[in-house]
């Protein structure tokens, strides 16, 4: 590790152990994406499980709002080096869509409004890891922070949590979605600091 | 660090030899990762501001008063120095020749450092896609690469600016944010199909992709770069 000459950082106060490799900690919320915001209203809105099933899952937005819900509290880590702490967020846990789906697949494809898409292995959206998120802070998610509804994912890269999510394709094969063909890498663990292919 | 220019009171641009460079396209961004003496690391991403063509990859850093790396970049570091840096970056934000046209930028602040790249890309390449550039600044002292931006020498370049907070006395340009009115009149229309690259910070991105889409523009031909700093 190259030391640089007059550099000095600036540490912030928060707990190191809540802080992956090379991230530095807000308390803003930045926004990233690829292309314009998307703007679906809530009655146009529909949630799907598709591909590997016996039947195609779908979910109108009332019908998703009935479902069992959760506050949780998560550390969010964008690849683009911002960390943010204790993030609060309502949704729907993938466990309870997930619950009596048969699959025999191992992957996931999210897919969301504008065509945005990104990949996860289907065993990091169960035991309480996931989220399709419809709330942050006690209120309606912002179209900018990717409301209606996005995905929430927080043990990976942020951009794994597919803003203005629509629905889930469950796969037998792994296809990477739209910033993992962009030279991203495939999984995005921030603990082990994998940002883009190759690492 | 070769050299740097100093574009105005808060932008400095730095050019760097980078061994090994596999070269890059016009638009993608680089890593650059600070390491303290006590192993403390800040890494940031920037866009590159040179071109392909170009002799040395530079990028453009605005400094930042409360920021952690932009004054160092800006401030401390010196001819000669190694810096820790990684790149190119990203696949998306980005033009080459076949991608085709016509072509609208737009840029607010510093968001006009990758679409520079563009720009001198085209030039060196001799393209002739059609290309316009709308770009906001909120003074000529403030607007970076003025006198590329100023005195265009690529006729296959349109270049449109706006002053939005301090305008000279004989400006004969725009002197408002960018609205819906100015992009119907400096814009391609979207009859033309344009591939857009929007560039700057958070609210400007937001504003100018979003009019975008609301005047019809095919929000899949929006490609959007959102500078935040710490955001909001």
């Amino acid at each position: 590790m190259a030391i640089t000459r007059g550099f000095h950082g600036r540490r912030v106060d928060a707990d190191p152990a809540r802080v992956p490799p090379g991230q530095y900690v807000t308390e803003g919320f930045p926004v990233l994406s690829a292309g314009p915001t998307q703007h679906t209203h809530t009655d146009a809105w529909t949630f799907t499980i598709r591909g590997e099933v016996d039947e195609p899952l779908t979910w109108t937005w009332p019908q998703f709002q009935a479902l069992p819900h959760e506050t949780v509290t998560v550390d969010i880590h964008c690849v683009t080096k911002w960390s943010k702490l204790g993030t609060a967020w309502t949704g729907v846990a993938l466990d309870t869509l997930l619950d009596g789906v048969q699959t025999s697949a191992d992957y996931v494809l999210a897919f969301s409004d504008g065509g945005y898409t990104t990949n996860l292995p289907l065993q990091d959206l169960r035991d309480g890891q996931a989220w399709v998120a419809y709330e942050y802070d006690g209120e309606a998610l912002e179209p900018e922070h990717g409301g209606p509804a996005r995905l929430l994912v927080p043990h990976l890269y942020f951009w794994k949590s597919a803003k203005w999510v629509r629905g889930l394709e469950l796969r037998a094969h792994d296809e990477p979605g739209f910033w993992e063909r962009y030279g991203y890498h495939n999984y995005g663990d921030p603990w082990k600091e994998q940002r883009y292919d190759g690492d | 660090m070769l050299e740097t220019v100093v574009e105005n009171s808060q932008a400095t641009t730095i050019m760097f030899d980078f061994p090994d460079w596999p070269g890059f396209l016009a638009g993608q961004h680089v890593d650059v990762r600070l390491t303290a003496q006590d192993g403390y690391q800040a890494q940031r991403s920037y866009s590159i501001s040179s071109a392909p063509e170009d002799e040395h990859v530079a990028i453009t850093v605005e400094r930042l008063d409360d920021g952690e790396v932009s004054p160092f970049l800006t401030g401390e570091l010196r001819v000669g120095d190694e810096l820790e840096m990684r790149g190119p970056i990203g696949g998306y934000f980005v033009w080459q020749d076949t991608d085709g046209g016509p072509v609208q930028l737009v840029a607010g602040g510093s968001g006009v450092a990758p679409l520079r790249s563009i720009l001198r890309h085209h030039r060196a390449i001799a393209s002739t896609v059609p290309m316009r550039l709308l770009c906001s600044a909120r003074s000529l002292e403030l607007l970076l690469y003025r006198d590329e931006l100023t005195s265009p020498v690529d006729d296959h370049v349109e270049i449109t600016l706006t002053l939005t907070r301090d305008q000279p006395p004989d400006w004969a340009g725009y002197g408002r944010r960018v609205d819906r009115d100015m992009l119907v009149e400096a814009a391609w229309a979207p009859a033309h199909q344009p591939l857009c690259y929007v560039c700057g910070p958070t609210p400007f991105v937001e504003t100018v992709a979003g009019t975008l889409v609301d005047l019809g523009y095919d929000p899949g031909r929006i490609r959007t770069e959102r500078f935040g700093g710490t955001g909001t």
